[in-house]
């Protein structure tokens, strides 16, 4: 497929590099509002009043609701939803284990859907409910998933468990929990490199036929 | 003898002591500690194989927003520990030292940014030219060059098994495995001083990378505290301290920041080392009453250029048999990749899938049983040192693992069983690792709330180190598994091993066992000889806060008259697909002789995990490199395939569960090793029962069996 507009040549791409920040802010209108000589316009790069502006015009003002807790926050576009998670939000229990959709460590619900929230940029879940491992339980109550997975060894490292837990309540709710063999392919999106496999699926079965609301 | 720990239930055990904070997201991995004023690394890799850097062009990336630095050899921060007089020929990678390249991917510069993404784009503007020599990356193509490693090895009379009246010789090659432990590699680095820094690291041991670091930078050993209470899995690739761990160290000292750097997946595949590309040899000869006359194994695996990396792949050739003659070569080829590392089952998993293939033939060639073919062969004592085993219940390990996959059914002609149109094979494969007991030293404090507190540096990546620890404190103290608070992963705890090598259960394990009897010997004479185990009321009686022992645990002297091992036989039922040769593994049944059980649940999912990666090394793990650029290709998760869900039935884990009378008070052995060694041979000796297909060229894809 042809771009409608063609990328300028590497070349001039060093040179944008280069210079784009400071003509960016050159060209601004609220920066001229600021600095009317170029000579404070240095000033303000230095003591990263530069880093500021350039806040208001590369982020984006996003509401999201994080486990039952609203938030309004400004992030670059290019943030995904896995990190802003992790670095921003310090919601570490969604874990980053390849950045590329292929391990399925980083599943989140997204309006209960299951999603891996490395492919999915922070500015796509705007108004909507974001559940992570942090929220299943209630207080101090486990979710009969986390219950399970305790009982039937379903990790080691503990590592990819929180990306399989929430998998595994979506399966079911899907009603892709029907067999094993169901469960062995819809929960195939998950690695798990410990190899608790069986486990997992022993701890699925056991919530699903167990009846309690997931 | 019986064991000093009493095992109630095996089916349930205690459950994970960490369980609960690694199912609500808790557990806090070395990347997700919040420090205050945090940069982000990320790291821009070498795109040629062999050659120098002639020009680093690092002014965009450095004038990009939010970049606080890019590191490269021209303005990284002196690193002492390589520039001392003693430094050795070869030896680790020493990143950031000069021009030079020896593989493709070398780190070449560290961007640091205010936040990740400003890291990653930055990493994009860095512009490198080279001068590139010719690489050589491919063993195959280089095998002649290879160096001999370690003394070649005979028993008895040379390349006796030419002379044999039923023989097999063959050659087999294992690819390239990376550990791909889920957890990435990364560190937090904090200078909290000139000469003081705190770390958050993804290390299998926190005392060996406390003095790694101290040494690279000159400071007191003291100086530097490491953290590592979770490690999400490491499978070897964490035994080290990796290039990275010093240039985001170093990074924190320019910066004057500390320093986030974890690695991406594809960085995975060539900063923390993997099982090294390895071509065998077999010969093995028989009696045709299946006795072993001779055995002849030789192996030549891939290294760096910059550092030889060895491993046992020979050894199990020498020691698994009765075979009256025995000779064995092992050699590496330096080549223009990074250097390997242990990875689960090291060495004696890459030799057990040549042995174990090779032993399948044999049988074939007999006419006999694999398993009746190793009965015959059975060591009864070690054919290396000719001292008596510790322990060995291998005998019973194949009786329990055949009843239970069920190896009555198999037929000894391949391809003649049919089930629904898919082909059926039944296969073995046995293990072997040393069973070891080294130092370590635990803390055991029982405090006024009834609490048992336990305290050691060791890591656990993932085992349950921690639960088998609480297993053993509670039965020797009579507290309840629920009391005890486990504490490691910490170097500035009392010193016990690095997490790795099947040591740590039997090591810590004898510690806390160790502490806790003499902390209970200490309650004791407060209580005047009786023996109470109401230790709550006994401090209270005596006005104590706690009760405390530090103890130092070693194994004796009687343990050198031994020969120690663990063992381990993996039975495996396949279903092949005879048009697609796609290979399904619907039965895997693995029983170990690891000693006395001391954490049944933890224990039983190793195994079962190391089952679990040994069908990923026989039917889809290769890392594959384009040797026209010495590139790996398929450096990602979707083209370096590990099991899924879908890959693996439910697999079975079985104990002999008989306690090892010398090796420690528990009589346990380790089993970390032992759970993959042999496993793949089990998978390719299935499939050629089924399908009279021998493949000896791993990973099984579907296109060799059609």
């Amino acid at each position: 497929m042809k771009s409608k507009n063609p990328p300028e040549e590497p070349a001039h791409e060093d040179n944008f590099l280069e210079s784009s920040r400071r003509d960016f802010l050159k060209h601004s209108g609220l920066l001229t509002a600021i600095a009317f000589t170029p000579s404070p316009l240095v000033k303000a790069a230095k003591s990263g009043l530069d880093e500021k502006i350039a806040d208001l015009y590369e982020k984006v003002p996003v509401s999201l609701e994080v486990n039952g807790v609203k938030h309004q926050l400004s992030i670059e576009p290019r943030v995904t939803l896995l990190d802003l998670l992790r670095e921003q939000l310090e919601l570490t229990g969604t874990k980053k284990g390849c950045d590329h959709g292929q391990c399925g460590a980083c599943t989140v619900h997204v309006d209960g859907h299951r999603v891996n929230s490395c492919l999915t940029l922070g500015v796509l879940v705007s108004g909507k409910k974001i559940t992570t491992i942090e929220g299943l339980a209630k207080g101090d109550q486990l979710h009969p998933m986390q219950e399970a997975f305790i009982k039937h060894d379903g990790f080691q490292c503990g590592y990819c468990t929180p990306g399989q837990i929430m998998s595994a309540v979506a399966c079911i709710r899907e009603g892709h929990a029907n067999s094993e063999h169901e469960i062995r392919e819809y929960m195939s999106g998950n690695i798990c490199r410990c190899g608790a496999y069986p486990n997992i699926v022993n701890a699925i079965q056991e919530v699903k036929e167990g009846g309690q609301p997931v | 003898m019986e064991s000093k720990i009493k095992v109630k239930d095996p089916e349930l055990g205690p459950s994970r002591v960490d369980g609960r904070l690694k199912v609500t997201g808790a557990a806090k991995y070395s990347a997700e500690y919040s420090v205050k004023g945090v940069t982000y690394g990320v790291l821009v890799g070498s795109t040629i194989a062999k050659g120098t850097i002639t020009s680093l062009d690092t002014r965009a990336a450095e004038r990009a927003p939010g970049v606080l630095a890019v590191i490269t050899y021209q303005n990284c921060p002196e690193i002492p520990g390589y520039h001392t007089p003693d430094q050795p020929a070869k030896g680790p990678l020493k990143i950031f030292l000069d021009n030079k390249i020896y593989f493709n991917g070398q780190p070449i510069a560290l961007v640091v940014a205010e936040t990740f993404e400003r890291a990653l784009f930055a990493g994009s503007l860095v512009k490198a030219q080279f001068n590139k020599d010719d690489h050589q990356t491919d063993l195959k193509n280089n095998l002649q060059n290879g160096i001999a490693k370690g003394k070649d090895y005979v028993r008895g009379q040379e390349d006796a098994y030419k002379t044999a009246p039923v023989k097999v010789e063959q050659e087999y090659l294992l690819p390239t495995e990376v550990h791909n432990p889920m957890e990435l590699h990364a560190i937090i680095a904090r200078w909290d001083a000139d000469n003081k820094l705190t770390i958050w690291d993804k290390t299998q041991g926190v005392k060996s990378t406390q003095r790694n670091i101290a040494n690279a930078f000159k400071i007191p050993t003291e100086n530097v505290q490491v953290n590592a209470p979770f490690v999400g899995g490491a499978f070897g690739a964490a035994l080290r301290t990796w290039p990275h761990e010093i240039a985001a160290v170093a990074a924190a000292k320019l910066v004057k920041r500390p320093v986030k750097l974890v690695l991406s997946r594809a960085d995975m595949f060539t900063s923390v080392g993997y099982r090294p590309l390895t071509w065998q040899k077999i010969g093995i000869g028989a009696t045709s009453d299946g006795k072993l006359v001779g055995i002849t194994h030789e192996a030549t695996g891939q290294t760096s250029v910059y550092e030889d990396f060895t491993e046992g792949v020979v050894n199990i050739s020498q020691l698994m048999y009765a075979s009256p003659n025995v000779n064995t070569k092992y050699k590496v080829v330096s080549l223009n990749v990074n250097t390997p590392t242990p990875m689960r089952g090291p060495g004696e998993a890459t030799g057990a899938w040549a042995l174990e293939s090779a032993l399948d033939e044999l049988s074939y060639a007999l006419n006999i049983d694999p398993i009746e073919l190793r009965l015959r062969n059975h060591a009864d004592t070690d054919p290396l040192s000719g001292k008596p085993y510790s322990s060995k219940f291998l005998k019973e390990a194949y009786q329990l693992g055949a009843d239970r996959i069920g190896w009555s059914e198999r037929r000894q002609q391949p391809g003649t069983l049919v089930k629904d149109g898919r082909l059926v094979g039944y296969g073995m494969g046995a293990g072997m690792f040393g069973a070891y007991r080294s130092n370590a030293t635990v803390t055991a404090r029982l405090q006024a709330d009834g609490i048992l507190v336990l305290q050691t540096a060791v890591t656990d990546i993932g085992p349950g180190t921690g639960t088998a620890m609480a297993a053993i404190g509670a039965e020797v103290m009579g507290v309840p598994v629920e009391k005890v608070k486990i504490f490691l992963g910490d170097s500035s705890l009392p010193p016990s091993p690095t997490q790795g090598g099947s040591q740590v259960t039997s090591t810590v394990g004898a510690a806390v066992f160790d502490a806790c009897t003499e902390l209970k010997t200490k309650f004791k004479a407060l209580d005047g000889g009786a023996n109470s185990n109401d230790y709550v009321k006994l401090l209270n009686a005596n006005k104590l806060p706690q009760l405390e022992v530090t103890t130092v645990s070693k194994g004796g002297a009687e343990m050198g008259n031994y020969a120690a091992y663990s063992w381990s036989v993996h039975f495996i039922q396949v279903l092949v697909n005879p048009v697609t040769g796609v290979v399904k593994v619907n039965k895997s049944v693995s029983v170990a002789d690891a000693g006395h059980i001391v954490s049944p649940k933890t224990a039983a999912s190793q195994i079962k995990g190391g089952a679990i990666m040994g069908i990923g090394m026989a039917l889809m793990e290769e890392a594959l490199i384009d040797h026209r650029y010495g590139r790996l290709i398929n450096n990602n998760f979707g083209d370096y395939h590990v099991p899924v869900q879908a890959d693996i039935p439910q697999v079975e884990a079985l104990f002999v569960n008989k306690p090892d009378p010398y090796l420690n008070p528990m009589g346990a052995k380790g089993m970390g090793e032992i759970a993959t060694i042999g496993v793949a041979p089990a998978v390719v000796n299935a499939i050629y029962n089924a399908t009279g297909k021998r493949i000896r060229e791993l990973p099984v894809t579907p296109d060799k069996l059609i």
